[in-house]
């Protein structure tokens, strides 16, 4: 179902026209409010009246994670603190967190992009939607239920419990029809229920959204056959608000941006040079209504391509492809974001140098393991097995305590990590 | 039925306007609030001709009306309200009235003209109480009347309302905007310009905020009356005075 179909299906001519206007009061209401964007402005001789069309967003500088974890925690927000009714925030586990404000129409109009995306999937007023994310300073849970509850559903706020078995019989017992959490999770459920004795048939779940991690056609497969739902893609990143950003419709084929909040264009993550529909690169998002917390060009890190043609569905909306990577190879595990730079932080103070290393990702039975592949450097070599013993073990332990993920570490021997077709060592082979 | 692009314009030296990007659907009340010498009229009257387009694209209909004349404008289409009534002063309401309908009084054969002035005192009975008096003797409400039952004359796609409310007592303003949204409901496309953001943002669908001359806010009139600084600015409301 199309939820708002003036927004969803509006002529392209009249999106971009909204989407300037949108785009030229966000940065007129920046250059007023916000230091950094007005400093940023300044130093780069922007001239924000010089933005006529929304191709020439490309004259703007980008904004990133760096700049928001400097602004830390309100430096960024464009409105009074006492305008502001919510915060959330990353978790800052690689590096100083970054603080979300949103006011109340950022929350109202939250509440209706995420209800377009569920709509998108076939939930309506009937179904029972259960919400298996987190609910705190992260935003997927809240923002799914403000969607939910828009659309007139009945909500179970269940979050992400680690208590998998009560998670599936509270599934049970309600007869949820819609299960929304991140893919990993989903898997999880799956899994356990084959524990349990749980034919996937005595449950009444007939559609998952899942989002929040990179995944494929592969974790959708396994999905859809183990809990024999059908499954959807959404997106939306903390710093967007958000699930909310775009989502999948019922043909699966590309996730609906929702052009009129967001503007989402793909660079080229080396040369920064905007890319033509089709090609792969770094998703780059700017907010055109938000009140709060608006964001220029921001680079989102992960990498997806803007799709061509159009949608069977009726949606005119811009699709975007799922996101299967990020530009900063950053893997997740159980649930957890793993950056290769963490480990090659925790291998130069273990003594390893710039020993070349390789992460691994696999998932058995529905657990997603991790490996470490580090490659000996010849200083690092020694006759007696017991040292080595000794540096595998304080590697793994030092990534258990510093990033909260079991990883199995290997010690192997020189050229034999798998490499590009460029030379390179590959950071990540994820074999998910 | 109206879209801008970039507008800019001023007067001599003077740059009012510094890229004002907005549209009007048909059958919609679209409402610019703004403080004083925010550039509300000016973006009028630029609208309407009256005020050269430096840089920008003004589409009326799908056809590019920058830097047209005033006279076309209205043949086209698209008239104005303007501020202050402009009542002629020394000519009769009927008068008035039928000047409102000047680019095609001569060629009227059919006397539309005559249906039409019928329509206007239909709207408004005040005016034909009034018919045969003076513009100039005319109370504020009922001047406003007649600047609105004017620009009707002209049959326009599109009527443009510069401050409509001003100097009138709220009692009046009440009526007048309730006679505008008649005329949305009645199939008419309204630009609404208003010092008073919540009388014309309850009878709008959407608006803008405009503030030294650029876009500072758009959205549904719900929206609008929802938004802090608007609340702040032009609603009058300090909605949470800090204590100290």
């Amino acid at each position: 179902m199309i939820y708002n179909p003036k927004y969803e299906t509006m002529p392209r001519e009249e999106i971009e026209q909204l989407q300037i206007e949108r785009l030229q009061s966000t940065l007129n209401r920046v250059c007023r409010n916000v230091a950094f964007y007005k400093s940023v402005f300044d130093e780069s001789a922007t001239d924000i009246e010089k933005i006529r069309s929304i191709r020439d967003l490309v004259h703007l500088p980008f904004t990133t994670k760096e700049d928001l974890r400097k602004s830390y925690p309100y430096n960024m927000f464009a409105v009074p603190l006492r305008d502001i009714v919510r915060i959330h925030s990353t978790t800052g586990r690689t590096g100083r967190p970054i603080a979300i404000g949103l006011t109340r129409n950022d929350i109202v109009n939250w509440s209706e992009l995420v209800a377009r995306v569920l709509a998108a999937t076939g939930v309506t007023d009937n179904d029972f939607v259960q919400i298996a994310f987190d609910y705190n300073m992260f935003t997927g849970g809240f923002g799914l239920h403000y969607g939910a509850e828009k659309l007139g559903a009945s909500v179970i706020p269940s979050s992400q419990m680690s208590n998998i078995q009560r998670q599936i019989h509270i599934m049970k017992d309600y007869k949820t029809t819609v299960l929304l959490s991140t893919p990993s999770y989903a898997v999880r459920i799956a899994n356990n229920l084959a524990d349990m004795g749980i034919h996937p048939d005595e449950l009444n779940l007939k559609v998952g959204l899942f989002g929040a991690e990179p995944w494929g056609e592969n974790t959708r497969g396994r999905i859809e056959d183990k809990l024999h739902i059908s499954a959807f893609n959404i997106y939306g990143i903390n710093e967007m608000m958000g699930p909310g950003v775009s989502g999948e419709c019922s043909e699966k084929n590309g996730l609906h941006i929702n052009e009129d909040q967001y503007i989402v264009e793909i660079i080229d993550p080396l040369s920064w040079e905007q890319l033509p529909p089709g090609q792969e690169g770094e998703l780059v998002i700017t907010t055109i209504s938000r009140e709060g917390f608006p964001l220029i060009r921001y680079r989102t890190g992960d990498i997806s391509a803007i799709m061509e043609g159009t949608c069977a569905c009726g949606r005119t909306t811009l699709r975007m492809k799922h996101i299967a990577a990020r530009s900063d190879d950053m893997v997740v595990i159980n649930g957890i974001n793993v950056f290769p730079s963490q480990i090659g932080e925790i291998l130069r103070r273990s003594g390893c140098g710039e020993a070349q290393f390789q992460i691994i990702m696999d998932n058995i039975r529905g657990d997603d393991v991790m490996e470490v592949r580090v490659e000996l450097l010849d200083s690092m070599f020694n006759d007696e097995i017991k040292e080595l013993m000794r540096l595998k073990n304080f590697i793994t332990e030092s990534i258990e305590r510093e990033m909260g993920v079991a990883a199995r570490v290997s010690l192997a021997e020189q050229g034999t990590l798998r490499k590009t077709p460029e030379g390179r060592v590959r950071p990540v082979i994820d074999n998910r | 039925m109206l879209k801008i692009r970039n507008l800019h314009s001023g007067y001599g030296n003077l740059r009012i306007l510094k890229g004002v990007s907005l549209h009007v659907n048909p059958g919609e009340i679209v409402t610019i609030i703004g403080g004083n010498g925010s550039g509300k009229s000016t973006l009028l009257q630029t609208v309407a001709g009256m005020i050269p387009v430096e840089e920008g694209e003004v589409l009326f209909k799908g056809r590019s009306i920058g830097g047209e004349t005033p006279e076309k404008i209205v043949a086209a289409g698209c008239s104005l309200v303007p501020e202050g009534r402009m009542i002629f002063n020394a000519m009769s309401v009927r008068e008035n009235l039928i000047l409102g309908a000047y680019t095609r009084f001569r060629s009227d054969r059919s006397g539309d003209v005559a249906s039409d002035l019928e329509a206007v005192y239909g709207m408004f009975p005040r005016l034909r109480e009034r018919e045969n008096q003076l513009g100039g003797t005319l109370s504020g409400g009922e001047q406003q009347m007649l600047a609105i039952g004017r620009a009707l004359m002209a049959r326009p796609k599109l009527m443009m309302l510069d401050e409509p409310s001003m100097g009138l007592a709220p009692i009046i303003v009440k009526l007048i905007f309730e006679e505008v949204r008649k005329l949305r409901d009645a199939g008419n496309t309204i630009l609404l310009v208003e010092q008073n953001a919540r009388a014309a943002l309850r009878i709008a669908d959407r608006g803008y905020v405009i503030e030294t001359g650029q876009m500072v806010l758009e959205g549904t009139s719900e929206e609008l009356l929802n938004n802090n600084d608007v609340q702040r600015a032009y609603l009058g409301k300090d909605y949470k005075s800090i204590s100290e």
